[in-house]
């Protein structure tokens, strides 16, 4: 990444130090390039049964039978159950994520259906994937023998694939304690839109679809649990995003205090928000592993974690925006609906997202939003990096060129026409943000945003090209696409921190890691806040016997939460470190300083103490042995840091494309981002996390596509059908950034986790529609795949390559 | 590792009554050398070499990803040439040299100059994807010759990372060739 001139004074951070803001190399790499790494699958548990599941095959179907003797006289296997065998178990609820904020409740009234999951089906099955039953056997092998063995009649019911036609009132009813297949529905409305549509200069009206596809974590999820014979405390390992979510779910589900359970996290595969929710298979092999006396794993295989671990991104937006002649954005309004697949897992945050980044960085005066929320027979759908806003920025990037085009006004400029400038921060959009509160963009500059990624893309050298026309039938073209992203969400986050006897720092987190290097992110910060230095700090996330409460690494918030967490929790062990010292060496504290692990005297002269001294066990020469009683020196401190408002993100990409005009090929010749994360703790992890971002949002853009036919079975169950983009698809690319530091949180910092992840699906599909101008081509859907641009050619009367 | 661990003992799988006696396909006794140390031992038929690293072996190093070929996570070197131990059967290894990322600097060895590239030009995230692209690049840098651009963007091609956006992975392995290449370390290759 460039390094260059940043816009906002870049470092020393707000709350920072020497270790924040450098490129720190990370102190995980050295395990894990040895082969060390300890992923679920790692842990050796001697004895292991294995479990496997059965799953539905049919979309939506009535179970009318199932026998299980022959799969139980199979060699090797333990058990199989079946709905009937676990129905006595509680059916599983994430209630974090369903409830409504309090404020959202009382302004807007959403409307949120409960579907509780049962651990294995019972008389229905609503989506290919189900799981119906568990074989559990000496090993996978026998396992997934056994799975063949089990005879399960079905009686197939009618399916529904579409969300709008799940919404007709002849359609099926998915989930019968439910009125309709609703699952969520929420409206909002700023000023007078309907009158500010009937009074516009021009009104551009458009359907876009966000297509379905899925996190795809190389790591498929994996479980595995052990009932220790001596404390007889449950220990689970899960390379989920929330342990904590997991142990008190685990602990309902299996009627245990949530003390008893240990969730452990180590090193996970990625994540992407495919491993922040709950699954039932994470409940079942607990279960398995107290009711069998021994202990259970279970690995998903890729076709399941394709198919029936959770999938993302279907939206369909009816869109319209409203403008001045000078295209000036006078009112949006859009009827959003999201396909949730089968069960209502994480209520209203795909969808709400979806309303609350709609707008981006554009002042809109007038604003008329609906989303709903609809049950389908399909895979549940829950957040994905980025979670309803790479979907909601693709409709409103779209509808804005839709916009320049009819006013023919270049795209950017019209874009510029509308921004937010930097001095109306902090700045309300009128609307109602996720947690309830009126939204507020706290900091940013997205003219300069803009500026920069016009500068880079050279938005001149490729109209110019374009002028000279097409060369071979390949065809230029440039996209813009801008966001924010309310990051850091709530409610809270833990960090706790112990000075060891040697003096070493001892940091817990919540929020585990599933590769953003936060044993090296949080050290830095830490180290800063007390005054040690980088390698004297130990960071453990994701064991939740290491921290009491955690809420875990979603939705962009762990350097903000567990960041500043860990900063507060930090500066509050040094003071506690100083007053000790102070007391041994029978100085003022307000003398003394920390600084690279050793308290001295700020003046010149004077003694000195290092952290393992104050700390350790050996009495200082002259200093009274330990007495009886209460001392009071514990060099440790817990925080949890609960963030006052969303610190907003915001970037602005661009990306030149060349279109061929024959087999359909898109080439990206050029793609640009800025983006603004705030405060940056370590600017090498940072632009890890942009650039796999952007990489996913490619494969969105341009490859991948999770596919249903009518009859609801999916068609896209291996890496050979679903493609993932390769280091041949995926370019350099060009990053830039500014720093407008958050006002919401000591460190200044903003979440980035997802950002890259929002904006290619828009920029590039804008870049397809601007090459392929010439023919009228609009681009409604992704992915843009060779094929479909061919069809959008020939829909445009264009002959190509045959199919 | 020493034989004895790779090798089901008969009186135990009778008390266990488990794998060894469950295992409908046929058993085969195979001897091979992995990461140096010989070893011998019983596979059933259908056994993948993925899980005789992983399972049997305790080489955990080893991933699996998708268990069908196309990810590369579980890339070994069999006989020095990159092989996907999910497409492996066990068997077919008999009298083979494997050599697996814990191999490769093992102990507290200084890490390989690709594996040190790796780090040094954070090559990894979640780090699921990197002991395949390890051995790959590792087989890159083996050969007689500087490969082409074309070959190692073919190689890299077989692999997918889905954290890190390929950028820095590209960078890591031009980095681990200049050295070995150029005798020492060159460019980062950007
Ligand atoms: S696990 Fe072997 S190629 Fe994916
Ligand atoms: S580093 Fe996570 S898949 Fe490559």
């Amino acid at each position: 990444m460039s390094h260059g001139p940043s816009h906002a004074p870049r470092q020393p951070a707000p709350g920072g130090g020497p270790w924040t803001g450098r490129p720190v190399p990370r102190v995980e790499d050295d395990r894990l390039l040895r082969g060390n790494g300890r992923y679920v699958d790692d842990v050796a548990l001697p004895g292991a049964a294995e479990a496997a599941f059965l799953r539905s095959p049919h979309a939506h179907a009535r179970i009318r039978s199932v026998d299980v003797t022959a799969a139980l006289a199979a060699p090797g296997v333990v058990a199989v159950w079946t709905g009937a065998d676990v129905a006595h178990l509680p059916a599983m609820l994430n209630k974090e994520e369903l409830r409504t904020p309090p404020g959202l409740a009382e302004l807007l009234d959403p409307y949120v259906a409960i579907t509780p999951m049962p651990l294995l089906a019972t008389d229905r099955v609503l989506y290919v994937g189900q799981p119906v039953a568990v074989v559990l056997a000496e090993n996978r092998y026998l396992a997934e023998d056994a799975l063949e063995l089990v005879d399960v009649r079905y009686a197939p019911l009618p399916v529904l694939v579409d969300p709008d036609r799940a919404l007709a009132e002849d359609a099926p009813l998915l989930h019968d304690e439910l009125r309709d297949n609703t699952a969520v529905a929420v409206a909002t409305k700023v000023g007078d839109p309907d009158a500010a549509f009937a009074s516009a200069h021009a009104v551009v009206s458009e359907e876009f679809q966000a297509h379905r596809y899925v996190a795809s974590p190389i790591e498929t999820r994996a479980v595995s649990a052990q009932v220790d014979p001596y404390s007889g405390e449950l220990t689970v390992w899960s390379n989920t995003q929330t342990p904590h979510r997991v142990r008190e779910a685990t602990a309902h589900t299996l009627g245990l205090d949530p003390e008893r359970v240990r969730v452990i996290a180590t090193d996970v595969g990625g994540g992407f928000g495919q491993k922040g929710i709950l699954y039932v298979e994470e409940m079942l092999v607990p279960y398995a592993a107290r009711v069998l006396g021994r202990p259970v794993l279970w690995r998903e295989d890729r076709n399941e974690n394709l198919t029936a671990s959770s999938h993302a991104r279907e939206q369909i937006h009816r869109i319209e925006l409203a403008a001045d002649a000078q295209g000036h954005l006078l009112a949006v309004r859009d009827r959003i609906t999201v396909n949730f697949g089968a069960y209502n897992m994480t209520g209203l945050v795909v969808p709400y997202n979806s309303v609350c980044h709609l707008l981006g960085p554009y002042r809109v005066p007038h604003v008329d939003i609906d989303v709903v929320g609809v049950l389908t027979n399909t895979t549940f759908a829950t957040p994905y990096r980025g979670a309803g806003r790479p979907e909601t920025v693709f409709a409103m990037e779209r509808a804005m060129d839709r916009l320049a085009a009819e006013l023919g006004i270049e795209p950017a400029e019209l874009r510029a026409r509308n921004l937010v400038g930097p001095d109306e921060m902090p700045y309300a959009t009128g609307l109602v943000d996720r947690s309830g509160k009126p939204q507020s963009y706290d900091s940013g500059d997205f003219p300069e945003l803009l500026r920069r990624a016009v500068a880079k893309a050279d938005l001149e050298g490729v109209r110019a090209r374009q002028r000279e026309g097409a060369r071979d039938g390949r065809l230029v073209g440039i996209g813009f696409a801008m966001y924010i992203e309310a990051t850091g969400l709530g409610p809270f986050e833990t960090a706790r921190i112990d000075i060891a006897p040697s003096g070493r720092v001892k940091l817990a987190i919540g929020a585990p890691s599933q590769g953003q290097g936060h044993r090296t992110s949080m050290a830095q910060i830490a180290a800063d806040a007390i005054g040690v230095p980088f390698d004297a700090v130990d960071v453990v996330g994701g064991d939740t016997s290491a921290t009491p409460f955690g809420v875990g690494t979603i939705a962009s918030r762990a350097l903000v939460n567990a960041g500043n967490a860990t900063h507060r929790a930090g500066r509050l062990v040094r003071e506690k470190i100083i007053e000790a010292a102070a007391r041994r060496l029978g100085v003022p504290a307000d003398g003394l300083d920390l600084r690279e692990g050793v308290i001295r005297s700020k003046a010149a002269e004077g003694p000195a103490l290092t952290l393992a001294e104050l700390a350790g066990r050996a009495p200082l020469p002259g200093t009274p042995e330990p007495t009886d009683g209460r001392h009071g020196t514990e060099l440790s401190e817990t925080v949890h840091f609960r963030p006052p408002g969303f610190a907003v993100s915001s970037g602005a990409h661009a990306a030149v494309v060349e279109v061929d005009e024959h087999t359909g090929e898109t080439e990206i010749l050029h793609y640009v981002a800025v983006h603004d994360a705030g405060v940056i703790v370590n600017p090498m992890i940072a632009e890890g996390q942009v650039t796999g971002g952007i990489a996913q949002g490619i494969g969105g853009a341009l490859y991948e596509e999770m596919i249903y036919g009518p009859d609801g079975q999916p068609r896209t169950g291996t890496y050979m059908d679903y493609l993932v983009p390769t280091s041949s698809e995926i370019p350099d690319l060009d990053l830039d950034e500014i720093h407008s530091p958050s006002p919401m949180n000591d460190l200044g910092v903003k979440g980035l986790g997802e950002g890259g992840a929002i904006a290619p699906q828009a920029v590039l599909a804008n870049a397809v529609e601007d090459a392929l101008r010439p023919f009228g081509v609009v681009v409604r859907r992704g992915p843009l795949s060779p094929s479909r641009v061919r069809d959008l050619l020939r829909a445009a009367g264009r002959p190509t390559a045959a199919r | 590792m020493t034989t004895d661990l790779a090798t089901p003992d008969p009186a135990a799988a009778t008390r266990a009554a488990a794998p060894p006696l469950a295992e409908p396909s046929g058993w085969h006794e195979i001897r091979l050398t992995v990461d140096g140390a010989s070893v011998t031992a019983q596979v059933e038929s259908r056994l993948l070499l993925s899980d005789f690293l992983r399972d049997r072996l305790g080489l955990t190093g080893t991933h699996v990803g998708c268990e069908h070929g196309v990810c590369g996570a579980c890339t070994v070197l069999l006989d020095g040439e990159p092989a996907r131990s999910c497409l492996t059967l066990a068997v077919q290894c008999e009298g083979a040299e494997l050599r697996t990322v814990e191999g490769l600097a093992p102990g507290d060895a200084p890490l390989t100059p690709v594996q040190r590239a790796f780090h040094e030009c954070h090559g990894m995230q979640c780090g699921f994807c990197t002991p395949g692209f390890v051995m790959t690049a590792t087989a890159l840098t083996e050969q007689p010759q500087r490969p082409d651009a074309a070959d190692v963007a073919d190689a890299l091609s077989g692999h997918l990372c889905r954290c890190t956006g390929y950028r820095n992975i590209r960078r890591a392995v031009c980095q681990a060739l200049d050295e070995r290449f150029a005798g020492g370390p060159a460019g980062r290759g950007e």
